[in-house]
């Protein structure tokens, strides 16, 4: 067998034989799964303590204007009540107190007095309701006073909310309808996922070419096989176990989103699907229309009016463009130092430009055309979470096929260098490694 | 016949001279010993036999042909600074190491297995490396070297870290391996080992070599005519029948016989010492000392390292 495939095969299943491998891959989408039906059942049983709150009104513009809404009840008290609450209502069955001062109409406050931190929600609820009582008040007054009949009805007319729908034309006129909320999801998204699969599997590479160095079985391989191939293999190998993992993650992940929309909601989930199907193809004009009425059907259009298979074919190209850049350095790392600290120190340098493109993931998502956006998603060390994030917007395409050229380009330069390092390292122990030692290691003849 | 021949090696590394013209040749079913001090350039010498890495001037041989990549499965190395994976299972460890020697799974497991029953721990197979002791450790090394029937088998310092039983057995095996047609190339500062097992030497120093050719013939070379006598008689007697031709280096008397070890200085022949000694003492028994391989080694590099 050749020995590159002999050695991918045992990198390959080292890891996915490893109990964590199968823990954590399998734990993930049910993580995730819990965290959304976590949050789902929060958001339905939002909320049910019972709180009675005394209201003092000395403006007696209110009386029985509140009404008991949901677990929250009102009960209103006279003056000498509302005297001696106020300095017991700890001991009280209160859980506020709420006074309305006579001047309300000209001095816009009132108090809620409580012993507790008051939720957002509760004490928005009671601005409200003496917001539109006393806007209702006011505004009854001016139409009466202004003598016109249906002013009522017309002012309630000029109300108005405008909805903004986005479409993009691409170079054949087509109109499909886009929406930025959209792609500012897919965009971070993208960009993120490829940030942590480079990371993580690139470092997993490097600890390999560490553990191996450090136990000093390596010298054996390399009388076995030459360090490229060595080289070679377990980068390859590393990168199908991130394959396997992620192809674990979309099947599994399908199936309990779908497990989960049909449990909450079965329609919704049947919609889901239904437009799923039809987004594949092109969609027609009376389909879009009734898309509208349905807003989790809308997100779907919408998803699906982003260029998938370029992005698929971006999201592709760019993990293993960037995993190979940067797993070929990491190991070329793992290959020059023979203890943990060291290591730490030079991974800094390598990894920082991967570093820096997550910083400037966000400011990319939200202006993809704009100078930083546009030198990032060029530059071969920040290109590929940078680019990932531009393309759900689409992107020109002389740019992006810069951007490939130079990551190829680049990606070849890091293995060719990586390749030299990786074959001084190997074998060096005992020796303090810095860049410019590594430099020098370049320019040995073999 | 040569199996392995070595020409005009010189590796230089930054500013360190490694190896300078260095050349030696290995008889096929033989064993060879490279030896020197620490630093003298045997690793790297080995390491460019290993392919491991090229020399700068010079050429390899294998069989008469120049050594190409392709020869190594054909070199089993056993490396000075060795270890195995941590984590993995050791049967299934030896044989990826066998696999990546050019073995199908099926023979090495196969050769591997004969090796375990042979060193009675097939108990082991199953276990991990970090369960073993350094001892134990070594002989799955060492059959992991030996695992693909190498033609040449290269083992730098065997026997470091093995108590004496297991340098007894690993001896014995490499001796069985050269007599079964292997040849062996082998570093080491264990001079006894060298004594037992070597058929040829070479030594370097500061990575040039200094002697090379049959063990005996170099220890022959580095006599210098000192003689242990065993006699009955008197002492002042037999050293003054000496006179200054000789040097005493040191002498004991007792009831039973006397004994003596005396340096011929510029003398002809044994005969000619036995000659004067016989008038004088009733001789028991009369030898030249052999240097050891030990006081061969050191004399050959502290004279180097004068010049």
């Amino acid at each position: 067998m050749n020995k590159t495939l002999l050695i991918l095969k045992q990198e390959y299943l080292k890891r996915v034989k490893k109990k964590s491998f199968i823990i954590l891959t399998l734990l993930v989408p049910f993580l995730f799964a819990g965290m959304f039906a976590l949050i789902i059942f929060l958001s339905m049983n939002n909320d049910k303590k019972e709180r009675t709150i005394a209201v003092f009104d000395e403006s007696t513009l209110f009386l029985g204007e509140f009404e008991d809404a949901g677990y929250t009840k009102y009960h209103f008290l006279p003056k000498e009540e509302y005297q001696d609450l106020k300095g017991n209502l700890k001991n009280s069955e209160f859980y506020a107190l709420l006074y309305i001062p006579g001047n309300i109409y000209s001095a816009n406050t009132a108090q809620l007095i409580s012993e507790k931190q008051v939720p957002m929600e509760l004490s928005e609820e009671i601005e409200r309701k003496l917001s539109r009582f006393i806007e209702n008040d006011k505004r009854q007054k001016v139409v009466a006073e202004s003598g016109i009949p249906d002013l009522e009805e017309q002012l309630s007319n000029t109300k108005t909310r405008i909805q903004l729908n986005t479409l993009k034309i691409s170079d054949s006129g087509e109109a499909t309808k886009s929406s930025s909320v959209v792609a500012f999801i897919a965009s971070y998204a993208m960009g993120f996922i490829i940030y942590f699969f480079v990371f993580m599997y690139g470092a997993m590479v490097m600890r390999s070419v560490m553990e191996e160095k450090k136990s000093r079985i390596i010298e054996v391989i390399i009388s076995s096989v030459k360090p490229s191939q060595l080289m070679a293999g377990k980068i390859i190998g590393t990168a199908l176990v991130g394959l396997t993992q992620v192809a674990i993650w979309i099947v599994l992940g399908v199936v309990v989103l779908i497990g989960v929309q049909a449990f909450f909601t079965p329609e919704s989930a049947q919609q889901m699907s239904q437009s799923l199907m039809e987004t594949q193809s092109q969609m027609n004009p009376a389909m879009a229309q009734a898309a509208d009425q349905n807003k989790v059907m809308e997100v779907m259009q919408m998803i699906g009016n982003l260029n998938l298979p370029l992005i698929l074919f971006a999201f592709v190209f760019y993990f293993l463009g960037g995993y190979l850049l940067y797993s070929s350095l990491l190991g070329a790392v793992g290959a020059a130092v023979d203890n943990d600290e060291d290591s730490q120190q030079m991974v800094l340098p390598v990894t920082f430009p991967l570093i820096l493109s997550i910083m400037l993931l966000f400011p990319i998502a939200r202006n993809p055309e704009g100078p930083v956006a546009f030198w990032a998603s060029i530059i071969p060390f920040t290109s590929p979470v940078a680019m990932l994030a531009r393309v759900p917007y689409g992107i020109p395409t002389w740019e992006l096929l810069l951007s490939m050229f130079l990551l190829v380009l680049t990606t070849i330069g890091a293995i060719y260098a990586a390749a030299k390092i990786y074959r001084v390292g190997l074998l060096m122990y005992g020796k303090k490694v810095n860049i410019k030692e590594l430099f020098k290691w370049l320019m040995y003849k073999n | 016949m040569e199996l392995f021949e070595a020409r005009n090696v010189d590796k230089v590394f930054a500013a360190t001279q490694a190896l300078t013209d260095v050349s030696i040749s290995v008889k096929e079913q033989s064993i060879f010993g490279l030896l020197g001090p620490n630093g003298a350039g045997k690793t790297t010498l080995i390491r460019i036999i290993n392919q491991i890495t090229a020399p700068d001037r010079g050429e390899i041989f294998l069989n008469g042909k120049k050594m190409t990549r392709a020869d190594i499965s054909q070199i089993g190395y056993l490396p000075e600074e060795r270890g195995l994976y941590k984590k993995m299972k050791i049967g299934e460890q030896a044989i990826y190491l066998g696999q990546l020697k050019g073995l199908s799974r099926q023979e090495a497991s196969k050769n591997l297995k004969q090796w375990f029953e042979k060193f009675e721990i097939m108990a082991w197979w199953n276990k991990n490396i970090e369960e073993l002791s350094k001892g134990m450790q070594q002989k799955i090394q060492f059959i992991t070297t030996v695992v693909h029937k190498p033609k040449l088998l290269i083992f730098d310092e065997p026997f470091s870290g093995f108590d004496p039983i297991n340098t007894n057995l690993i001896k014995q095996e490499i001796l069985q391996l050269r007599n079964d047609g292997a040849t062996v190339i082998f570093s080491t500062h264990n001079m006894e080992s060298v004594e037992e097992l070597c058929d040829n030497i070479a030594l370097i120093n500061k990575s040039v070599k200094i002697e090379d050719g049959p063990t005996d013939e170099i220890r022959e070379k580095y006599k210098s005519n000192i003689y242990e006598i065993r006699y009955q008689g008197d002492f002042d007697n037999v050293a003054s029948s000496l006179g200054n031709q000789f040097k005493i280096i040191n002498h004991s008397e007792s009831e039973k016989e006397n004994r003596l070890k005396v340096q011929y200085l510029n003398g002809n022949s044994n005969n000619e010492l036995l000659q004067t000694l016989i008038p004088v003492s009733e001789i028991r028994s009369f030898e030249e000392i052999i240097p050891s391989m030990n006081d061969v080694f050191i004399k050959a590099v502290e004279e180097s390292n004068k010049q």
